[in-house]
């Protein structure tokens, strides 16, 4: 840890920026590091470095440690933090944005299987328009662990047999407009 | 008649189809014209805004700008869409760079949003502008005897949320006004662990034990909930926390517009009950 502060203060700064300018970000400068946000969490007993420890370590600019964690990808965004903060930050906002950048930067864990399934997810979202479950999730055990389909797979024939499990996409109409629009917002470069 | 731009949201066409099945007729019944937006797309979603934050953007905007269209509150009966649309429409109106960006996407495909779009929750909208009392006037078949939790989740009330978000009484209401006795319970705004179920089951299956256990221990029959990632979670992977902790739930688990169809005596086709994957049948044979 020391040493990463010591050798590269440039990043220290432009971590720290780079959190302040997503929505909300700047008030992570105001956290008193009372806990409550790790306190509230559901999920915080499976983090590498639980949220208030996550926000120090935004602050003390421990970059890669952090965005190549398993912390951030266990936010099950139930907003407790959010509510509960005392200085107004918004700790899953900031989860989220963490996993943007550990996603851009080539940075996310292979510890966590959310990175991939959230990847699943976007990818059948875009393809249709509309999320395909039953595509999405044989994607996700293909690309993780295919066993672990075996021991989901009665909770695939129940919704299967409930009529809860449509075998085909639903495509919307205007799935070549989304593309385009979504080819658009890719060509500006992403929005801070 | 009370008019509005309805949303369903990709899992109540699929995984989640006992909502969005029994959402029209109930709204036919209480006088909502909820209109579905024509050829929305997903609202992007949690994992979207987990991915790529300006794409996410346009993906809610496309359905906003689609919804500005046609002039009326935008009602959706998911919970992670309430959130990820309403985040979003509030982002629009505050962030000028991140509106910029999405204005110039949305132009390539003749779209323009203005920020005039309410976003809204099924659940709250039934709560708000129909009432629990109007509700109460029209049930024919009174819920009498039967003990129902209602359980909040997360989204419907955080951090967006129009009830406490700690301890919220908007369920216990509409509960309440169908005649059925509204359990109380400790956990009934806390996390099922959502999608995390598909990826770190563990995790999601421990939270999800939690949530039954608790309500059993007050002596609910049976659980209502609005959102259909919990209900996901709460019923079809009822039976893997039964195998992981050797537990023996069988605890039905209904949409709010389902329970509430009973009590209006809509029949049980066309709530769809026979989808869900506990049966609720034994429990709700009485008002049927
Ligand atoms: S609850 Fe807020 S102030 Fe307290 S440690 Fe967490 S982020 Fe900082
Ligand atoms: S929103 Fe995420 S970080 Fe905050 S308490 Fe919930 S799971 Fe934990």
């Amino acid at each position: 840890m020391a040493e990463t502060m010591v050798k590269s203060p440039a990043i220290e700064v432009s971590f720290i920026d780079e959190v302040c300018s997503i929505p909300g970000g700047e008030a992570i400068r105001s956290c008193i590091q009372c806990g409550m946000c790790t306190g509230s969490c559901p999920t915080a007993s499976r983090w590498d470095y639980p949220p208030r420890k996550a926000i120090a370590m935004v602050r003390a600019g421990l970059r890669k440690e952090l965005l190549s964690s398993n912390s951030m990808w266990f936010c099950a965004s139930c907003y407790t933090c959010t509510v509960r903060c005392p200085r107004d930050i918004k700790p899953a906002d900031i989860m989220h944005a963490l996993e943007v950048l550990a996603i851009r930067d080539g940075l996310s864990t292979k510890r966590s299987r959310t990175p991939v399934m959230y990847k699943c997810f976007v990818d059948s979202a875009k393809g249709n328009g509309r999320v395909y479950e039953l595509g999405m999730m044989l994607k996700f055990f293909l690309r993780t662990n295919p066993f672990a389909a075996l021991k989901m797979a009665p909770v695939g024939l129940g919704l299967f047999l409930h009529k809860r499990l449509p075998l085909k996409p639903n495509r919307i109409k205007g799935v070549g407009e989304l593309k385009a629009i979504l080819n658009e917002a890719k060509a500006l470069g992403g929005a801070k | 008649m009370k008019y509005y731009s309805y949303f369903p949201g990709c899992s109540a066409e699929a995984a989640a189809s006992p909502l969005g099945l029994s959402v029209l007729p109930v709204a036919k019944e209480l006088d909502m014209d909820l209109a579905e937006l024509e050829d929305w797309n997903c609202c992007g979603s949690t994992p979207f805004g987990s991915v790529d934050k300006l794409a996410a953007a346009c993906m809610a905007a496309r359905n906003l700008a689609l919804a500005e269209k046609r002039g009326f509150d935008l009602v959706t009966p998911c919970s992670n869409c309430f959130v990820v649309l309403h985040s979003a429409n509030t982002q629009l109106k505050e962030l000028p760079r991140l509106r910029e960006q999405v204005d110039k996407a949305l132009a390539v495909a003749k779209l323009k949003y203005s920020g005039g779009v309410r976003v809204r929750h099924l659940a709250e909208v039934l709560y708000t502008d129909i009432t629990p009392e109007v509700i109460g006037a029209k049930v024919t078949k009174p819920l009498k005897g039967l003990k129902v939790a209602p359980y909040y989740g997360c989204q419907l009330v955080r951090p967006n949320g129009f009830d406490d978000p700690e301890f919220p009484h908007s369920l216990d209401e509409l509960v309440a006004s169908l005649g059925a006795d509204a359990v109380s319970w400790e956990l009934k705004a806390r996390c099922c662990g959502s999608s995390l179920v598909m990826s770190e089951p563990d995790v999601a299956l421990e939270l999800i034990n939690k949530l039954l256990r608790n309500a059993q221990e007050n002596g609910a029959q049976c659980l209502v909930t609005p959102c259909p990632l919990c209900h996901i979670n709460l019923d079809v992977y009822q039976s893997q926390v039964n195998s992981k902790f050797k537990t023996k739930y069988n605890l039905p688990v209904l949409f709010l517009t389902q329970l509430i169809g009973v009590a209006l005596g809509i029949p049980a086709d066309a709530l769809a009950l026979s989808r869900n994957v506990v049966s609720p049948m034994r429990v709700l044979a009485p008002y049927l």
